[in-house]
């Protein structure tokens, strides 16, 4: 008898072996008790995940309004959507989107993490703060937004006339939109990725930062060659949790700019949305969220192929 | 090993993935046309959602829905109220979830889609003479009712006396065109005053109507393609589009955000608006003089007419009760009393004789052009599933013309190819 193997459990926590008995019932009620624990995870997973997945896929072979009677149409909603214009146009948003708001939410976390690990005065309060918006509802802070940035009575554009700058149309203009929608999602975000970094720094040896002081590394070499590279575990979860997060934005979307100025902020989730409650096409909306499920998994795995080039497990 | 964590990462992203976009599956099933019960079998409790009351007229939905109770005393009606807004994508929700309310409101704009979907039940007790003849024809389809008229409305020029005084002109009448509200409205436009001459939405509302008006098509003949791409349609879309900015806001001013052009007029800086006679009871309390006339045509005069309706739902279990609250809520004379009184939209009856002390109310003291709008109604088009995506369509186009980043021409021609495509 051999001990089973590790599967899903990482290299650095060595396996609970089981009893080493050789009796086969022993066996059996490790098995069962592990299963006993899975199963108050799996169960919502199978019905709010797994079930809505399966059935996401079978409503995108039908043509559905939702409310009449599916007809099966096989695979033409996908054929439909990989030839249609707007497909092409809310994918290019999204993809606009993130490409916005990733190194703007990671460098400004990054920047308050560094920050907010030195010792300044009332950093814990400070670190409070800049977490609040995490934690706010996003109809909240979209409409906080929609306010700040109003063209004609917005502080922004008021701030902007005080330096002789006339102030853009924000999200009432189809090239301001989705930057609008950038700024406030990065700032919505910023506490999240400072926290996760926080604690990345935190987990670095101080014995390896004063050694590298004492080799006479300055500051800048000390964060570029010691802090960045250790950080990279952290750096990788915060790039993963944000780009699946980025490729499903939405909230801030509906509730910013509802997609508009024509459709200049249509995302992917927003299109889904738009084509099941206001469209009547539910099969097609289906089929539209299967293609950006199989996007993000796509750009998940090439991540995690990738971090083997650039991530440091200390 | 990195097989191991491979795995895991791809099941989160799996789960991550379709936390959010797996959300729009639901049931399928037929809804079960199951035998009626009856309101004689003791108490039944039936549920009635709407969009009708919302925002101001909950308190005179209550009056009717008591009235009801106190005349079927076995009967309990639980209501519950939406913004016009959220209303379809709610009401789409409980209908694919199996949870809808007993009776629902519906509009003419989606009364075909709803039917054709089998979620209306059938109405075949109701006497349908009490109402107007083509309301209630609306709302049948092969001779058979599927919904009850509960209001219809219109689209009407309000104007405020107070700022036409000041700028010493004549007030709009019946007989005003296109080129006579232009000319009154950039006479009365004051910029440094804040003062408007003129709103009208530049939406698919709106449009529909103009083209009429224009003396234009919307749609051909037989419904197959769009017409609007016309010298009539051109006109339309360009006295909508040149308002914005000239004697109406923009939208970067504001225009098109909820409640801004309401706010305008009951600020008294707006001259003249194009909005519906649903807004008498909120005008009631204005601090200015305010009155009405039927809008301006081009080549004719054409307006606007909107109808609700209830129906009820095909898997009730109490359709009986269902359908007598139906119809006590579009026709009993509590109904038509309450709605006179309170100047919400007009009762569907056919009696125009009760209709007269609605004409003798004041304020607007010109109620008569109410009805003489209807003379000549702009009728909306109705192209079933594709509906909404067709207005967001032309809106969008127009709001793209209207902001001057694109010509009139290119936006009709846009939306022609777009909702061509929709009519397949």
């Amino acid at each position: 008898m051999t001990a089973p193997s590790a599967v899903g459990i990482s290299r650095t926590t060595r396996p609970l072996a089981p009893p080493r008995r050789t009796r086969r019932g022993s066996r059996l009620r490790y098995t069962l008790t592990v299963l006993a624990f899975l199963l108050p995870s799996a169960l919502p997973l199978l019905a709010f995940t797994i079930y809505p997945m399966i059935g996401a896929f079978w409503t995108s072979l039908h043509s559905w309004n939702l409310i009449g009677v599916m007809e099966w149409v096989g695979l033409e909603n996908y054929t439909t959507l990989l030839t249609d214009d707007a497909t092409r146009r809310v994918f290019a948003n999204t993809l606009y989107y993130v490409v916005g708001y990733l190194p703007l939410v990671y460098i400004g976390g990054l920047a308050l993490a560094l920050a907010l690990n030195s010792l300044i005065p009332a950093r814990n309060l400070l670190r409070g703060i800049y977490f609040l918006p995490v934690v706010t509802s996003w109809i909240v802070v979209a409409l906080v937004w929609r306010w700040l940035l109003n063209p004609s009575v917005g502080v922004v554009n008021a701030m902007l006339g005080g330096l002789g700058i006339d102030g853009p149309g924000w999200w009432t203009d189809p090239y301001w939109a989705m930057p609008s929608i950038i700024l406030a999602s990065a700032w919505k975000d910023l506490g999240f990725v400072m926290i996760i970094l926080l604690a990345g720094l935190q987990a670095i040896p101080t014995d390896v930062q004063e050694a590298a002081m004492i080799d006479g590394a300055g500051r800048f070499r000390r964060l570029l060659n010691i802090t960045l590279p250790l950080l990279s575990p952290s750096t990788f979860f915060v790039v993963v949790i944000s780009l699946i997060n980025g490729f499903q934005v939405f909230d801030q979307v509906y509730a910013m700019t509802g997609g508009g100025p024509a459709g200049s902020s249509t995302v992917v989730v927003q299109q889904i949305y738009d084509l099941t409650f206001r469209y009547s096409s539910a099969g097609e909306a289906s089929a539209l969220s299967w293609l950006l499920f199989l996007l993000v998994l796509a750009v998940t795995v090439i991540q995690l192929i990738g971090q083997r080039r650039w991530v440091t497990y200390a | 090993m990195t097989r191991t964590r491979w795995m895991a990462g791809a099941g989160i992203a799996a789960a991550l993935g379709l936390t959010l976009t797996a959300c729009v599956s639901g049931s399928t099933d037929d809804p079960a046309t199951e035998p009626a019960g009856t309101t004689d079998d003791g108490p039944v409790t039936i549920t009635y959602t709407n969009f009708i009351s919302a925002g101001g007229n909950e308190e005179n939905l209550d009056t009717i829905v008591d009235a009801f109770e106190a005349e079927h005393e076995n009967i309990t009606v639980e209501v519950t109220t939406l913004p016009y807004a959220d209303y379809f994508t709610a009401l789409q929700t409980d209908l694919a979830g199996g949870t809808v309310a007993d009776v629902f409101d519906i509009e003419f704009a989606n009364y075909a889609s709803y039917q054709a979907s089998g979620v209306l039940a059938p109405l075949a007790d109701v006497d349908t003479s009490v109402y107007q003849t083509s309301l209630a024809e609306a709302y049948a389809t092969d001779g058979t009712q599927y919904a009850l008229p509960s209001s219809f409305s219109n689209v009407v020029l309000f104007y405020n006396k107070d700022l036409f005084d000041a700028a010493g002109l004549d007030y709009p009448t019946a007989d005003w065109t296109w080129e006579d509200e232009r000319a009154a409205a950039e006479a009365l436009t004051d910029a440094d005053a804040g003062v408007w001459g003129d709103y009208q939405p530049i939406s698919y509302h709106e449009y529909y109507k103009a083209v009429a008006q224009a003396g234009g098509q919307f749609l051909n003949e037989d419904g197959t393609a769009v017409a609007f791409n016309s010298p009539e349609g051109i006109a339309a879309a360009e006295w909508l589009v040149n308002k914005s900015g000239t004697t109406m806001p923009t939208a970067e001013q504001g225009a098109g955000t909820p409640d801004f052009d309401s706010g305008l007029f009951a600020g008294g800086e707006l001259a003249m608006w194009h909005t519906g006679i649903w807004m008498f009871g909120a005008l009631a309390e204005a601090d200015f003089a305010w009155d009405i006339a039927v809008e301006p045509g081009d080549a004719q005069q054409a307006s606007a007419l909107f109808s609700n309706a209830v129906g009820v739902s095909a898997s009730s279990e109490n359709q009986a009760a269902a359908a007598e609250f139906a119809q006590f809520l579009t026709s009993s004379p509590t109904t038509v009393d309450v709605r006179l009184e309170s100047g919400w939209e007009l009762p569907p009856i056919a009696d125009q004789a009760q209709l007269d002390t609605y004409l003798q109310q004041e304020n607007p003291a010109n109620r008569q052009a109410v009805f003489d709008s209807l003379d000549q109604v702009a009728l909306a088009p109705s192209i079933g599933d594709g509906q909404a995506e067709m207005q967001d369509i032309v809106t969008e186009e127009l709001t793209e013309a209207a902001a001057g980043r694109t010509s009139v021409e290119e936006a009709l021609a846009s939306a022609e190819e777009r909702v061509n495509a929709l009519l397949g």
